[in-house]
């Protein structure tokens, strides 16, 4: 371009300072980022060094016993009611969660009480977890209610409170995402609003709504502080939910704090699992939501 | 029209849906809101109940539970100035170590990163939010605790002349306030980062556009263009990640000594309002004062973090109605700036 007459290398130079702060200040962006990422590879790090080498058969097969000396055992009913745990408390959170979120986006829309809704999840997401395990005490494990003080599915009824709000908002993004058009050729061709929902809208944005509840159950299976106020702890293996239980959080919560170097290295295995756990879950929701049609 | 349409039993058109057709769709509409109506009662009513439980220590304490500070299960007296200030340090260390690095974060992947690097790259610091609070508590006391240890003996030494932030090597605990906002600081950065990368991004192009055009650099540019818009929500971004550090329990007990008392400088050990209830807890069950206390101390976290982030919403809110007033009043698909950030896996704290 240097042949044409009104040139623009007659802009005047941008002068060395002007340069020089933009040099430095690139620079300390990107190293702000590299330190936001170096707490990442570190933690996993640890994990694998500190944790890879307790994993073998044993680990996975037999139950913590208690034991201070000797075989302290390994953390079978730990995954186990971990996973009964989530698995209750996804039962009733994705599908309570997708219900409110289908009536904010069908239903609710714009109207004051939709907005009350919106507003107080928002608030939900960020009451810390402790409040919620703090709640299903009050209510239910001082009273006793089932018979029992510490249970699992009271427990699981924590989690749920948790996972609701993301499981919602979540849910309320991709249902919005679908477009107008599909619902209104479904309710021209005469079908009732509530197989438009199931038969339309649902299943449009399927992916979506199973990455936002894999997420939620992601976060709930990682919670310590509600469980220890609900479920408390125990040895066994058990499959009854109204009986105190054995979870991964709680398990290594308990093992970081015993004197005993080889119960903490079981924690440290422990982490690992749940830390493999917890990102499995997370790759494949953002897989599924890769491959999603909306968005 | 109306003539030509047969009508059937009970004057009925034959387009019109029988009563029993209508049925599944009115019971699937006050379903649904008796399900939203049935949320919003449940939560009102954990909070009246927990307010209950609390109206002991209320009655017993008063406000000093708040503002003086003498916290001793031996006596049963129960005054938690030393938690809440212990919440507030370890909570501002948290911001002013993690903000600066989130945003950073935050403008480099929206503005500087090559396009094609952008998602990995966001992933993983969206990646640190799913680790669970428990781990990084193991971490932070056989790691990151041990290996700071020398740093935080030279940096007391040197600073010694600073009020609260050097007392001399001799006072640090391996427990302290310091390590707790550290821990803090990483587990609220994957938040205020996907708040902040999602205000910016709203930024418009039209104006960074005009700033480049006009001769400025990428900085100017950034200075100029970008953060002057995404200020509010920046804001909001860094409150949610305030409210996230108050209420992290988990984390926080394992790392920051656990003493009821009001530490001199931030290398000293201490407690926080979450902290305490998790660690005094098992022994409070049967002491009722006790259980009480612990109660208000929730209650306490409880409003707390409820007003923080009803401020902070009204930061991000803001900031994205001006947004969309700037794009000429088109509301962006899916408005909602924090719903983005949800979606983005970003949620809950412990």
């Amino acid at each position: 371009m240097s042949s044409g007459g009104m040139s623009l290398s007659r802009l005047p130079e941008i002068s060395a300072r002007r340069r020089r702060t933009d040099k430095v200040m690139r620079a300390s962006l990107l190293v702000g980022t590299v330190i936001a990422l170096i707490p990442l590879v570190l933690i996993i790090y640890y994990l694998i060094y500190k944790g890879l080498g307790t994993w073998n058969k044993n680990f996975f097969t037999t139950d913590p016993n208690g034991n201070f000396f000797g075989n302290h055992g390994g953390i079978r009913s730990a995954i186990v009611g971990t996973l009964e745990i989530v698995c209750l408390a996804t039962l009733i959170a994705v599908p309570a969660g997708i219900g409110v979120a289908v009536w904010l986006t069908e239903y609710g829309k714009q109207s004051w009480f939709a907005s009350l809704v919106r507003y107080f999840v928002d608030v939900m997401t960020g009451v810390p977890s402790i409040v919620f395990g703090l709640f299903i005490y009050i209510v239910l494990v001082i009273s006793h209610t089932g018979g029992s003080g510490f249970a699992a599915w009271k427990g699981a009824l924590a989690v749920t409170l948790l996972m609701l709000p993301i499981v919602i908002r979540s849910a309320e993004v991709v249902l919005l995402l679908v477009p107008n058009n599909l619902r209104e050729a479904a309710l021209a061709l005469g079908a009732p609003r509530w197989r438009v929902i199931t038969r339309v809208v649902l299943p449009t944005s399927l992916s979506g709504l199973i990455t936002g509840s894999l997420l939620a159950v992601a976060r709930g299976m990682g919670e310590t502080a509600p469980l220890l106020f609900t479920v408390s702890t125990a040895f066994v293996l058990t499959g009854n939910l109204n009986t105190q239980m054995n979870t991964l959080p709680v398990q290594i919560y308990n093992d970081i704090k015993s004197p005993e170097p080889s119960i903490v290295a079981r924690a440290w295995g422990a982490a690992l699992t749940l830390v493999a756990l917890v990102l499995i879950l997370n790759v494949i929701a953002r897989l599924i939501a890769r491959r999603s049609r909306l968005g | 029209m109306e003539a030509s349409a047969t009508t059937v039993r009970g004057d009925r058109s034959v387009l019109e849906r029988s009563p029993l057709g209508r049925l599944p769709d009115r019971l699937l509409k006050w379903g649904l809101t008796a399900l939203a109506v049935l949320i919003l009662l449940l939560i009102a009513y954990f909070f009246i109940r927990l307010i209950g439980e609390s109206t002991t220590s209320i009655n017993t304490f008063g406000l000093s539970f708040l503002f003086r500070n003498d916290w001793d299960a031996s006596r049963n007296i129960y005054h938690g100035a030393a938690l809440v200030i212990g919440t507030l340090v370890t909570s501002g260390i948290a911001l002013m170590i993690g903000v600066p690095v989130a945003v950073a974060a935050a403008l480099f992947l929206t503005e500087l990163c090559p396009r094609r690097a952008r998602p990995a790259l966001g992933m993983l610091v969206d990646l640190l939010a799913a680790v669970p609070s428990v781990v990084y508590g193991l971490w932070g006391v056989f790691v990151l605790g041990p290996k700071l240890e020398p740093v935080e003996r030279w940096f007391a030494n040197t600073f010694s002349f600073i009020p609260w932030i050097g007392g001399g090597a001799s006072a640090i605990t391996p427990g302290n306030y310091f390590i707790a906002g550290l821990i803090l600081a990483i587990m609220i950065l994957p938040i205020v980062s996907a708040i902040s990368r999602e205000v910016i991004a709203t930024v418009p192009s039209e104006n960074k556009e005009a700033a480049l055009a006009l001769g400025a650099t990428r900085w100017e540019m950034i200075r100029m263009a970008v953060l002057p818009y995404a200020r509010p929500g920046i804001t909001g971004g860094a409150m949610l990640g305030l409210g996230r550090a108050i209420g992290e329990t988990i984390a926080v007990v394992l790392v920051i000594g656990d003493a009821p008392t009001l530490g001199h400088h931030i290398f000293s050990q201490g407690y926080t309002l979450a902290s305490v209830i998790a660690n005094e807890f098992g022994e409070a069950a049967n002491v009722k004062i006790h259980a009480s206390a612990l109660f208000e101390a929730g209650l306490v976290l409880f409003i707390l973090t409820l007003i923080i982030n009803v401020i902070a919403r009204w930061f991000v809110n803001r900031g994205a109605r001006s947004m969309r007033a700037a794009r000429g009043g088109s509301a962006a698909p899916g408005g909602d700036v924090m719903v983005a950030a949800q979606a983005a896996g970003v949620g809950g704290a412990e």
